[in-house]
């Protein structure tokens, strides 16, 4: 299946190897972050003072309950909103704004441009890489779209799709770019129980080829010891990290479980206070 | 006793399911039910169900001043069609609106443009719509006259005028409408401002643009009438209001009846043929717009 354009293929190897040669530097580097926003006349604080090193090929998970600013966070390494203090360094350069090395899947179904088909919304972003040629551009979102098994429907239009499928969609677009990390914000909440398992095996076969580093909101504690590879709790009103745990690829059903069951305790001990305070 | 019931029941399991193969072969609807699926031949049933009881009441009172019947209106359109006269006004209005429609929607787009790209133009169109909307564009044509004189500029200026101002704020809606999600996935891979707007909001706000673009020609339209009724002919010879204003010096009424509805045909055709098709190919298309 991933042999069919294996131009695409190559090169995303390729470009994935030599970040693994760097070794385990960090790629990106979250530093007491501090996220406000204003909310009628109110300054709410989002998350305060977190930090964070996301390593070359990560899964990394940012968990914790609604409230915990995990949204935030990745909207912030997105360059959407800015910290109000604290910086966001993605291979040392500082977070300011948008950009292709950092492509972003979001929670809801409407993320793709309804006027584009398939093919077109997986096009749309690559005007940003100028050295690509229309029939380069082509042949990489094309090979995407096979690769997470859309190639029947690349020239539909996004109504015609089912929710799975639109997120599909959504992650080759993402994919396509090659980007330097991939942003989830809780992407298959929206979905069916077993279509969201589907897609969670998907998504790790997808890593198992491709090895990218991404950042995976969640908020689900079952979804994070399924995907991730390391994983930072935060606790809500306003988001601070909890925990960073690791969660090794080689870790069998009972340890996992094991995780789960210290997160979830970790997560209920927060004080009920803090809760009711909003 | 259910419960015993059910535990006693065996499971079942399918091992192979048959597809349904031939049983789901496509039926055809009978003729009429297909016609009245058909939007086109719906509406003409009901065109021709207005214009019998038109027929049939102009007959009844029987007085030409006030209601000609249908027929004799017919027959004033097909002789001044016939003569000339009809398609060479309806050829002096349209001209006149499509250079107005046009001076109008590059300014709406422009002035929207602005007014989502920086705080500054948001604040403008605001004030100016909220001042300018509801200031009917007849009234500024005695200004017009003064400032662009007898001819063609000042009934384009009120014509733009009047297109201008209900178009902004139909694509202002528009491209306030537009979810977050959408936004942020258009400014992901890092587009400017200009590209961002022609992209992403632009087509994501094509159905109230689209509603803006039938709002403002029916602006345009009867901002050019009404001004060819009281302001007559231009130097280029008048157009359809001029028609009917002149017809009704002479007290032809079915003539009058004529230009109204030639107006009302190229209404028709511009939604039917016009609008409809953009709207089939772009928003229908994609979805964003549903059939009923």
């Amino acid at each position: 299946m991933v042999q069919q354009s294996p131009a695409g293929a190559n090169i995303h190897t390729r470009h994935h190897r030599t970040g693994a040669l760097r070794g385990q530097d960090t790629l990106l580097g979250v530093d007491g972050v501090t996220l406000q926003y204003p909310s009628g006349s109110d300054l709410v604080t989002a998350t305060w003072r977190v930090s964070f090193n996301v390593h070359h090929m990560d899964r990394y998970i940012l968990l914790g309950p609604s409230g915990c600013g995990k949204s935030s966070l990745l909207k912030a390494v997105a360059g959407f909103i800015q910290p109000a203090e604290g910086v966001i360094r993605l291979r040392e350069a500082v977070v300011q704004k948008p950009g292709p090395d950092r492509m972003m899947v979001f929670q809801e179904f409407d993320q793709l441009f309804p006027w584009r088909t398939v093919l077109e919304n997986v096009m749309f972003p690559m005007t940003a890489r100028k050295s690509w040629s229309f029939r380069d551009r082509r042949d990489r979102a094309l090979s995407s779209i096979d690769k997470v098994g859309l190639a029947q429907f690349a020239d539909s239009y996004p109504h015609q799709l089912s929710g799975g499928m639109k997120q599909r969609a959504a992650i080759a677009r993402a994919m396509a770019m090659e980007p330097d990390v991939l942003l989830m914000d809780e992407p298959f909440a929206a979905l069916d129980a077993l279509t969201r398992r589907r897609l969670q095996d998907e998504l790790l076969k997808l890593w198992d080829d491709l090895r990218f580093t991404m950042l995976f909101v969640t908020h689900a504690i079952d979804e994070a010891t399924r995907i991730g590879s390391r994983i930072l709790v935060l606790s809500p009103h306003p988001g601070q990290v909890r925990a960073e745990l690791a969660c090794p690829d080689h870790w069998g059903a009972t340890e996992r479980r094991a995780l789960e069951q210290q997160i979830t305790e970790m997560l209920l001990e927060t004080p009920e206070a803090s809760d009711g305070q909003r | 006793m259910g419960s015993a019931e059910n535990t006693t029941r065996p499971d079942l399991i399918v091992e192979r399911i048959d597809k349904p193969g031939v049983a789901l072969l496509k039926a055809r609807l009978p003729l009429w039910q297909r016609m009245l699926r058909h939007d086109g031949s719906r509406r003409a049933l009901l065109i021709i169900a207005m214009a019998v009881c038109w027929e049939i009441y102009g007959r009844s009172i029987d007085n030409d001043l006030v209601l000609p019947t249908l027929s004799a209106v017919l027959n004033a359109l097909f002789k001044s069609v016939a003569e000339g006269v009809m398609p060479a006004r309806v050829w002096n209005s349209m001209a006149m609106l499509l250079e107005g429609y046009a001076i109008g929607v590059a300014l709406a787009i422009f002035i929207t443009t602005l007014a989502i790209t920086t705080k500054l133009g948001d604040d403008l169109l605001t004030t100016l719509t909220a001042m300018l909307n509801p200031l009917p564009a007849i009234a500024l044509l005695p200004l017009a006259l003064l400032w662009f004189g007898l001819g063609n500029a000042s009934m384009l200026f009120v014509v733009a005028h009047s297109i201008l101002w209900p178009l902004a704020l139909n694509i202002h809606a528009g491209y306030q409408g537009v979810s977050e999600t959408l936004r942020m996935a258009g400014r992901n891979p890092g587009l400017k401002p200009i590209p961002y707007v022609a992209r992403v909001l632009f087509p994501a706000a094509l159905p109230s643009v689209i509603s803006g673009l039938k709002v403002s020609w029916a602006f345009g339209w009867r901002t050019l009438i009404a001004a060819e009724l009281v302001f007559g002919a231009s130097s280029s010879g008048g157009g359809i209001g001029w028609f009917i204003s002149a017809k009704r010096n002479d007290l032809e009424i079915p003539d009058v009846f004529a230009g109204l509805l030639v107006i009302v045909l190229i209404g028709l055709a511009m939604e039917g043929l016009v609008f409809r098709e953009l709207e089939r190919r772009t928003v229908r298309r994609w979805g964003m717009l549903r059939d009923r």
